[in-house]
C-alpha cells in the first residue's frame, strides 16, 4: 500500500513537468495543457492529504478546483482563438505589443 | 405608520420631479397637495392615538433601519412621535397643505415645467421638515436640517433668472452654513460626551446631574447648538438672510420663512430642553439674544416699504420672542407661540401674496392703499391676522405672547420683559401701519393695475379663511389658568422637556404660578393695553395724520436712515467679514497657496511619475513568457524562503 | 503511467497527441483517486476533465489547425536569442522548484511517515460529499456557479465571431 509520501512525490513530479511545459513549449494550447497538469498535481495532494487525515474537505476543494479549471480553460481557449485570429500564430513569444 | 408621514411628500416630490414636466399643471398641483393632505391625515391619526394614551407614556417610535453601525457608534433611522413633534407635524402638514392649495392658484402663471418644479421643491421641503421634527437622534435631525436648508435655497432662488433672487438664495445658504458648522460641532461634542446621539438617552444621562455652575462641556454644547439655531431661525447675528429670502414666491415665504423652517431652531432648543436647562449661562444668552432680536428687527419693521419685508422683519422679531421664551425656561410657552405664530404669520404672508397677486407683482406699500373695497376677503383675513399678531385679547397671538411675557417677568428678568413689552407695542404699530397703508386711505396704485384688480380666487381664499379661523382659535388650546382656561397645551408638551422618568419637577412649578395669579392678570392687562395702544398709534399716524411720520422722519434723519437701511448690518458684515475673506482668498489662498504649493505639489508628483516611468518602462519587455517567468521566479523564491527559514 | 504519459504530453510536437496523452494521464490519476477512497472526485475527473475540458481543447486545436511547432517556430526562435534564454532559464527554475519540493518532502518526512490518524475504512460516498458541499461550503458553491456563468459569458464575448460592429471590449 502506497503511503502519503509516494503520492506527494508523484504530485511534485507532475507539477515540475507542468512548469517545464509552460516554459519550454512554444504553443499556447500546450501551455494551457501544462497548466491543467499543474492543477492536477495539486489536486492529487489535496486528495492524498484528505485521505490520510480522514477528511472530506480535500475532495471538496478539488471539486472547486475542477470547476475553476473548467472556467479557466473556457476563457483561456476563447482568448487563444481571438489571439490566433489577430496574429495568425500561437507562439507566445510573438505577442509583444505590451512592450513598454 | 410614522414613516408614511415624511414618505408621502417624498413620493409627491418624486412624481413631480420625474413626471411633472409631462403632465398638465392641474395634475402636478393636485399630486403635491394630495400628498400633503394624506400626510396630514396620517399625522392626525397618529396624534389622536398619541393623545389617547396616558400622559406619561405619550410616545410612538418606529425604527426603520439601522443607518450607521460602526462599533459603539449606532445610528438607527428612528422616528419618534412625542407631544412636541406631534405639534410640529400637525403644523407642518396642516399649514403646509393649505399653502400647497394656495400655491396652485398663486403660481398659476408659471409654465407647466416650472410649476411642477415648484411643487416638487415644496414636497421635498415638507419631507425634510418632517424628518427633522420626527427624527429621534441628532443625525436624523441633521439630515432634515440640511435638507430644509437646501429646499430653502432652491425656493428662494426659484426665479433664478432674476439675479437678486439667485443672490438671496446663496446668501441664505451661506449664512445658514455658518450656523451649521457650530451645529455639527455641537453634535460631535454631544457624541463625545454622551456616547450617543439619541435625544432621550442624552436627556436621561443629563437628568440626574445638577445644572452646570460654570461654563463647561454641557454649556459649550448648548451654545454651539444655539448658534446653529440662530442660523436657521434668523436670530442676531445671523438673521440677515431672512429679509432677503423674500425674493422667493410668497407662498414659500409663508411656509418656509414664516411658519415652519425658521422655527426649526426653536424646535431644536425645545427638543434639547433638558440639555439647555443644564446650561443656565447659555439660557441667559439665548434669552438676551432673543429679546435683542425681537426689538432690533421690530424697529426695522416700522419703516420698511416692501410689504413682504415688513412681514419678514416681523417674523424675525417673533422668532426672537420664541427664543426669549426658551431662554427663560418657558419651553412650552415658546413652542406655543411657535404654534400660533405659524397660523397668523402664514395667514399674513398669504394675504400679502393675495395683494401682490392682485396688483401683478407690486410689493411697495407706497403704491397700494384703499384696497379694502376691491379685496374684501383678503382685507378681513389680513385684519384678523394682524389683530392676532398684535396680541389683541381673544386671538391666538394674545395667549401665547402673553404667556411668554408673563413667564419672562416671573423668572425675574424684568429688563427682558420690558424689551418684550416694547416689542409688543412695536408689533402692533408696524402691523397696523401695514394694514392702513395697504387697505385704507386713498388709492395710490398705478393706473394699469386697476383693470385686473381682483380678489383672491377660491383656491387662495379658502386657505386664507381656514388660517384666519386658526388664528382666532389656535390660542384656545393654551388659555392661561388664571382666566379660567386649562392651559392644556402646556401640560401636553411638558413631558417632552423633561428627562424620561423624571417626575415631580412640574409640581413645584404649578405652586409657583398659583402664587402669582394677580401678577399674571396685571401683565395681561398691560400687554392688552400695549396692543391696543399700538393700533391706536398706527391709526393716528397712518390714517388720520399721515404727515406725522414724515415729520418724525425729517426730525430724526439719522435714526430714520439707520432704520430704513436695516441698520447697515449688511454693509458692516460686508466690510468686516466678506471683503477680508475675499482678499484673503484671492491673495493668499489662491495666488499664494493654490498656485505655488498645491499646483507645485500636483505638478511635481506628475513629473516624478513621468520620469520614474521613463526609467522603469524598460523592464516591460512585452514578452508573455518573461512575465510568466517572473511569476515562477517569485514562487520559487518564496517557497525557498519558507524552507530555508 | 501517469508520469510517463504526462512527460509525453509536453514532449509531443503535435498538440492533438498532447491532448490525447493528457487524457491518459488524467485517467491514471483518477485511478489513484479511487485508491484514495475518493470515487466521486475520480468520476468527476474523468467526466469533466477527460471528457469535457479535453474535448474543448481538441475542438480548439482542430479549429485552429495549426501546423506543428516545426521549422517555422525554430527559425523564429533562432532569430530571437532572448526568448531562448528565457525558456532555458524557465526550465532551470522548474528544476529548482522540483528540488525545493523534494527538500520540503524530506523535511516533512517525519510527519508524513507517522501513522495517519483519521484514516477511514470506507470510501467517502457521494451523498456525504454532497451534504458537506451544500452545508459548510454552500456559499463557495454558489460563488463558483457565478464564476462559471461569468466565464461562459466572457468566452462567448471573446470568441464570438458574429457580433455587431461595435464591440464593447475594443472601446
Amino acid at each position: 500500500m502506497a503511503g502519503l509520501n509516494h503520492y506527494l512525490i508523484l504530485s511534485g513530479v507532475l507539477f515540475t513537468i507542468g512548469i517545464a511545459g509552460v516554459f519550454l513549449r512554444r504553443n499556447l494550447i500546450t501551455i494551457l495543457l501544462s497548466i491543467e497538469v499543474m492543477l492536477n498535481a495539486v489536486n492529487l495532494t489535496f486528495i492524498a492529504f484528505g485521505h490520510f487525515l480522514g477528511s472530506a474537505d480535500g475532495q471538496i476543494i478539488v471539486f472547486f478546483v475542477v470547476t475553476v479549471a473548467a472556467a479557466e480553460a473556457a476563457v483561456g481557449l476563447a482568448l487563444v482563438i481571438t489571439l490566433f485570429r489577430h496574429m495568425e500564430t500561437l507562439n507566445p513569444d510573438a505577442f509583444r505589443q505590451l512592450k513598454g | 405608520m410614522l414613516i408614511w408621514i415624511p414618505l408621502l411628500p417624498l413620493i409627491g416630490f418624486l412624481i413631480n420631479t420625474f413626471a411633472g414636466k409631462r403632465v398638465p399643471k392641474e395634475i402636478s398641483g393636485a399630486v403635491a397637495s394630495l400628498a400633503m393632505l394624506a400626510a396630514f391625515g396620517v399625522s392626525v391619526v397618529e396624534v389622536v392615538a398619541l393623545i389617547g394614551r396616558a400622559p406619561d407614556s405619550r410616545e410612538l417610535m418606529q425604527t426603520v433601519f439601522t443607518w450607521i453601525a460602526s462599533g459603539d457608534f449606532q445610528v438607527p433611522l428612528t422616528l419618534r412621535l412625542d407631544p412636541l413633534s406631534a405639534l410640529m407635524i400637525l403644523v407642518v402638514t396642516g399649514i403646509g397643505f393649505l399653502i400647497h392649495v394656495y400655491s396652485t392658484a398663486y403660481m398659476h402663471d408659471e409654465p407647466a415645467s416650472e410649476y411642477a418644479r415648484y411643487f416638487s421643491y415644496l414636497n421635498l421641503f415638507a419631507f425634510f421638515m418632517l424628518v427633522l421634527v420626527l427624527g429621534a437622534n441628532f443625525l436624523i435631525l441633521f439630515v432634515g436640517w440640511e435638507g430644509v436648508g437646501l429646499c430653502s435655497y432652491l425656493l428662494i432662488g426659484f426665479w433664478y433668472q432674476k439675479p437678486s433672487a439667485a443672490d438671496a438664495g446663496k446668501k441664505a445658504f451661506i449664512v445658514n452654513r455658518i450656523g451649521d458648522v457650530a451645529f455639527i460641532l455641537g453634535v460631535l461634542l454631544a457624541f463625545v460626551r454622551f456616547g450617543t446621539l439619541d435625544f432621550q438617552r442624552i436627556a436621561a444621562a443629563l437628568g440626574p446631574l445638577a445644572p452646570e455652575a460654570s461654563f463647561g462641556t454641557v454649556s459649550l454644547m448648548a451654545l454651539l447648538l444655539f448658534i446653529g439655531a440662530t442660523g436657521k431661525s434668523a436670530q442676531i447675528p445671523l438673521y440677515i438672510w431672512l429679509p432677503d429670502a423674500m425674493e422667493g414666491p410668497t407662498p414659500v415665504s409663508a411656509l418656509i420663512h414664516a411658519a415652519t423652517m425658521v422655527t426649526a431652531g426653536v424646535y431644536l432648543i425645545g427638543r434639547n430642553a433638558v440639555l439647555f436647562s443644564h446650561a443656565p449661562e447659555v439660557l441667559i444668552i439665548v434669552a438676551v439674544i432673543g429679546a435683542a432680536t425681537a426689538i432690533w428687527a421690530g424697529a426695522f419693521g416700522l419703516v420698511q416699504n416692501d410689504i413682504k419685508r415688513v412681514l419678514a422683519y416681523s417674523t424675525v422679531s417673533q422668532l426672537g420672542y420664541m427664543f426669549l421664551a426658551m431662554g427663560v425656561g418657558a419651553y412650552a410657552a415658546g413652542i406655543f407661540h411657535l404654534f400660533t405664530h405659524a397660523f397668523f404669520k402664514a395667514l399674513l404672508f398669504l394675504g400679502a401674496g393675495a395683494v401682490i397677486h392682485a396688483l401683478a407683482g407690486e410689493q411697495d406699500l407706497r403704491n397700494m392703499g384703499g384696497l379694502r373695497r376691491e379685496l374684501p376677503m383678503t382685507y378681513w383675513t389680513f385684519l384678523i391676522g394682524s389683530l392676532a399678531i398684535a396680541g389683541v385679547p381673544g386671538l391666538a397671538g394674545f395667549f401665547s405672547k402673553d404667556e411668554i411675557l408673563y413667564r419672562t417677568f416671573a423668572s425675574g428678568h424684568t429688563w427682558l420683559w420690558l424689551i418684550g413689552a416694547i416689542t409688543s407695542l412695536m408689533t402692533a404699530v408696524y402691523m397696523f401701519r401695514l394694514v392702513f397703508l395697504a387697505f385704507h386711505g386713498t388709492r395710490r396704485t398705478a393706473a394699469h393695475h386697476d383693470t385686473h384688480l381682483h380678489d383672491a380666487p377660491r383656491a387662495m381664499a379658502i386657505p386664507l379663511a381656514v388660517l384666519a379661523l386658526g388664528s382666532i382659535l389656535a390660542g384656545y388650546v393654551g388659555v392661561p389658568e388664571v382666566v379660567g382656561g386649562s392651559n392644556w397645551i402646556e401640560h401636553f408638551l411638558e413631558p417632552s422637556f423633561m428627562p424620561p422618568a423624571f417626575e415631580g419637577a412640574a409640581g413645584g412649578e404649578a405652586a409657583a404660578s398659583a402664587a402669582s395669579h394677580s401678577l399674571e392678570i396685571t401683565l395681561i392687562v398691560v400687554s392688552s393695553i400695549l396692543a391696543l395702544a399700538g393700533i391706536a398709534i398706527a391709526a393716528r399716524f397712518y390714517l388720520k395724520r399721515p404727515e406725522i411720520p414724515e415729520r418724525l422722519a425729517a426730525g430724526f434723519p439719522g435714526v430714520y436712515r439707520f432704520l430704513v437701511n436695516k441698520g447697515y448690518v449688511d454693509e458692516v458684515y460686508n466690510e468686516v467679514f466678506v471683503q477680508p475673506i475675499k482678499t484673503l482668498s484671492e491673495n493668499v489662498l489662491w495666488k499664494g497657496l493654490d498656485a505655488t504649493v498645491i499646483d507645485g505639489a500636483v505638478n511635481g508628483t506628475a513629473t516624478i511619475v513621468a520620469e520614474t516611468g521613463a526609467v522603469v518602462r524598460h523592464i516591460q519587455t512585452g514578452s508573455v513568457r518573461a512575465y510568466a517567468l517572473s511569476i515562477l521566479l517569485g514562487a520559487v523564491l518564496m517557497v525557498g524562503y519558507y524552507l530555508w527559514r | 503511467m501517469a508520469v510517463v504519459s504526462t512527460l509525453l504530453v509536453i514532449a509531443q510536437p503535435n498538440p492533438i497527441y498532447s491532448v490525447l496523452l493528457l487524457i491518459c494521464s488524467f485517467v491514471a490519476l483518477a485511478g489513484l483517486y479511487v485508491m484514495l477512497d475518493a470515487p466521486f472526485v475520480a468520476v468527476t475527473q474523468i467526466i469533466v476533465y477527460a471528457g469535457a475540458i479535453m474535448v474543448l481543447f481538441l475542438f480548439v486545436v482542430m479549429l485552429l489547425n495549426v501546423a506543428r511547432e516545426g521549422a517555422v517556430a525554430e527559425a523564429e526562435a533562432a532569430s530571437d536569442g532572448g526568448t531562448a534564454t528565457a525558456r532555458w532559464f524557465g526550465a532551470l527554475l522548474a528544476v529548482a522548484m522540483a528540488l525545493e519540493l523534494a527538500w520540503a518532502l524530506n523535511r516533512s518526512r517525519g510527519i508524513a511517515a507517522a501513522p495517519a490518524t483519521g484514516e477511514r475504512e470506507t470510501a467517502w460516498s457521494v451523498a456525504e460529499i454532497g451534504k458537506i458541499l451544500f452545508t459548510n461550503y454552500a456559499f463557495a458553491f454558489e460563488a463558483t456557479s457565478v464564476l462559471i456563468l461569468i466565464a461562459m459569458i466572457g468566452s462567448i464575448a471573446l470568441a464570438g465571431r458574429h457580433l455587431p460592429e461595435k464591440k464593447p471590449w475594443r472601446g
